[in-house]
């Protein structure tokens, strides 16, 4: 099926130059951190985990998502979820892809990885992650590439695929929970200490994560007059707005807890995060005022069916949405964790030029693993006349 | 049949058996030994059951008569002084309300809140940082000292995170930088760039008889010894003395008391 | 076959390009002539010379690992010696001239250990 990749317009090959010269510019960043260090980033000897965990932890959602496509269309036998269903799996795999390289550039050591199979440690989460985030990937790339090949062919997927599919749905579940207990297991850190935060984990994963496929799957329809199925959109936006509406309720049972307890430890994090400290907003209460606002726009506008359907409004939606899950795991849950430090006070964090273009250019390599496998995928629907209503 | 599938749950019973006593065992023990000699420790080596520090802030006037135990112990371990947030620390002061922040007593006396209090590594008897490192280069020796292995470390940071004390440091740079240009100790070694180091309790210290550096500095006000030993000076300081150890709460067990 | 002998030429030029270290390793100089200079003032090293010269890297580890994990930090040659365990105070102590011995057989065997960001070599300035 490469050979899908050879018959693209111009267009596509320019964009895929464009990422491979981002991509190395970004490289050339990284070669500079290799050299200097991680001194290179904002963080610090307080907030030792910055940027690149963080992306890291949103990048695993967007994996894990993918089973809100595969789920009912395995276990409730929903059909027309099954044109799309390979856009979701591959855009797991590419999500894992940056998952695995947001760890690597993080690292002090990166030539040493290995350690962690050579001394593989069962009582530290980082090595279950490692284990759950291989497995998915590789359960992920034979699904996606078999049962794209059994559609080119016109024959049904093969029977023993079936088992792995079924393992892949419990698996998308597992490395969200697993990452989820990178945090949710550690005393002192009071914002990460909570049982919930697997389950917000995974609401948050399955919203945004959808609401990206969504985004990029009209831009595809756009870009090459792909069309995903309206009952099929409609189905995944209403999959959107629960598990959206979930995701704010949960937050809001951490103000709960953290409000009417008033134990310091639990609310100064959500306090720093929102009103900053000693009367000065920090840089980060903007961003999270911000994602307070899109998450209720968007969900004014998704709740209502009449607007959730409405072609111009859902996008919006959509992009406020990812914005405001994106500001929420992929900034407070990190800045709110080291803030306030290990001797309750603050050392600010806010990442360097340099660090987000490192990051930059991981998320040119998940666009580039995006551009390629979704390219196959858009070839074989075509041949197969499987490409719209 | 029945022979057949009783012989097979064997086997299978076996191998299961030896794949998780493989696991548990697997640090170390895997593979033979490659040197013809034999291992053993030194005969001055200090033993003890369960390190630990008493810290007798009382008979500590200020900040300037702490100052002789952090410069043994930078000294000694080459501890480079990085001048901003990504600095390095195995032993320094801080305030009570910092150093004990479960403890918030506004009317606190002005002595008790106004002093500085040393801060190190707190070698846990139930160590967070350990638990979590997915590489074991930090580790719990049998004598109670948490450890590190800077060769095995990938500087992950986990260990930071999990760690309730602020105890670890990580190399954002080259440390060899910030050190003069003949080190302060040429019989031990730097760290390098990209891994988390952390106080030792100077256990290549007692390995040779000699006690941790911070302590030999302090002229008796820090105590160290056997916890597990009752007639050891640290069981006798805290039978005799209120004292108090850093986030208790959490569970960690830290094996540095401090006399109030 | 089309263009055979292109084909073939390039078959050869490949063969002769793949090979081509054990070729130069044959005509060129010898591994136990790298000219490393021996310490001066000791004639035997913690154990024999071609275990040494074989195994010293994996005796380091485990001199690492044992010292370090297990506090074992005196080792007991097969001759009966004992040796504090300490690359920095016991190895370099006659191996103290980095230049001479480490790095002429490491540059020989094109090997690049990094011991020497941490393990601080005798003399050496820092920087």
């Amino acid at each position: 099926m490469l050979e899908k990749l050879l018959s693209a317009p111009k267009t596509y090959y320019l964009w895929l130059i464009f990422l491979l010269c981002l991509i190395a510019g970004c490289a050339c960043v990284y070669l500079q951190q290799l050299g200097e260090g991680l001194s290179i980033t904002g963080m610090s000897r307080d907030v030792s985990w910055g940027l690149y965990i963080s992306q890291f932890t949103y990048f695993v959602g967007v994996a894990a998502s993918a089973v809100m496509l595969v789920l009912p269309a395995y276990f409730h036998h929903y059909k027309k979820f099954k044109r799309m269903i390979i856009f979701g799996e591959f855009m797991a795999v590419a999500a894992v892809v940056m998952c695995a390289l947001f760890i690597v550039v993080d690292l002090g050591q990166p030539q040493r990885m290995l350690n962690v199979m050579l001394h593989p440690t069962p009582n530290s989460v980082m090595f279950y992650d490692m284990m759950v985030l291989i497995g998915y990937l590789t359960l992920n790339i034979i699904i996606g590439w078999v049962t794209l090949e059994a559609e080119r062919l016109g024959v049904e997927p093969p029977n023993w695929v079936k088992p792995l599919i079924y393992l892949s749905i419990l698996w998308a579940f597992s490395i969200h929970t697993v990452t989820a207990f990178l945090y949710a297991g550690i005393p002192g850190r009071h914002y990460w200490l909570t049982a919930i935060m697997a389950a917000r984990f995974l609401s948050s994963a399955f919203c945004s994560g959808p609401a990206i496929l969504l985004l990029l799957v009209f831009l595809v329809r756009r870009l090459t007059g792909f069309d995903p199925g309206k009952e099929a959109v409609k189905t995944l936006s209403t999959i959107i707005v629960y598990a959206m509406c979930i995701n704010v309720f949960f937050y809001l049972l951490e103000l709960f807890t953290a409000f009417y307890s008033q134990i310091p430890g639990h609310s100064e994090p959500i306090a720093f995060l929102f009103a900053g400290h000693d009367g000065h907003m920090a840089w980060v209460s903007y961003w999270m005022w911000a994602a307070v606002i899109m998450a209720f726009l968007s969900l004014a506008i998704l709740i209502p069916p009449s607007s959730r359907d409405n072609p111009t409004l859902l996008p919006v939606a959509l992009v406020m949405l990812v914005a405001a899950t994106w500001i929420d795991k992929g900034l407070g849950l990190l800045i709110g964790g080291f803030t306030p430090n290990m001797y309750e006070t603050v050392t600010p964090y806010m990442p360097t030029g340099r660090e987000i273009i490192v990051a930059l250019g991981v998320y040119a390599i998940g666009a580039l693993v995006l551009s390629l496998l979704w390219k196959i995928a858009l070839g074989v629907k075509r041949e197969v006349n499987n490409f719209s209503d | 049949m029945n022979k057949s599938r009783r012989s097979f749950l064997k086997v299978a019973g076996l191998s299961v058996f030896a794949l998780s006593s493989g696991m548990a065992a697997a640090p170390g023990t895997a593979g033979a030994q490659i040197a013809p000699g034999s291992y053993g420790r030194g005969e001055s080596a200090l033993h003890a059951k369960r390190w630990a520090m008493v810290i007798d802030t009382r008979r500590f006037a200020g900040p300037e008569d702490y100052k002789p135990l952090i410069e043994a112990c930078h000294k000694v371990h080459n501890v480079p002084d990085i001048p901003d947030a990504q600095n390095i620390k195995w032993f320094w002061l801080d305030s009570y309300e910092h150093t004990f922040p479960d403890d918030m007593n506004t009317y606190l006396d002005a002595k008790t809140r106004s002093a500085s209090y040393p801060l190190l590594c707190n070698h846990c008897t139930n160590p967070p940082c350990v638990r979590v490192c997915p590489t074991q280069a930090t580790y719990k020796m049998e004598d109670g000292i948490v450890a590190m292995d800077y060769h095995r470390c990938i500087g992950c940071r986990f260990c930071m995170a999990g760690c309730p004390y602020g105890a670890r440091s990580f190399n954002f740079k080259d440390p060899r930088k910030f050190l003069p240009a003949t080190v302060p100790n040429p019989g031990f070694p730097t760290r390098m760039i990209g891994v988390v180091e952390k106080c030792t309790f100077c256990a290549e210290r007692l390995a040779v008889g000699q006690m941790p550096a911070c302590v030999e500095a302090s002229k008796g006000r820090l105590l160290f010894g056997d916890l597990e030993d009752e007639k050891s000076g640290v069981r006798q300081a805290l039978a005799s003395n209120f004292s108090i150890r850093r986030k208790p709460s959490l569970g960690t067990q830290p094996g540095v008391y401090y006399l109030i | 076959m089309y263009n055979a002998k292109a084909v073939i030429t390039g078959i050869l030029i490949f063969l002769v390009l793949c090979t081509s270290p054990f070729w130069a390793s044959r005509t060129g100089k010898d591994y136990t002539k790298t000219g490393i200079v021996l310490p001066k003032d000791e004639k035997n090293c913690v154990e024999n010379r071609d275990f040494m010269r074989a195994e010293h890297m994996r005796l380091l580890n485990e001199w690492r690992d044992e010292a370090l994990r297990r506090e074992n930090r005196l080792y007991t040659a097969t001759d009966g010696r004992k040796w504090n365990i300490s690359l920095q105070n016991t190895c370099l102590k006659c191996h103290n001239n980095y230049k001479e011995f480490c790095q002429k057989c490491h540059v020989a065997n094109s090997v690049y250990p990094y011991c020497w960001t941490c393990h601080i070599i005798p003399g050496e300035k820092n920087q």
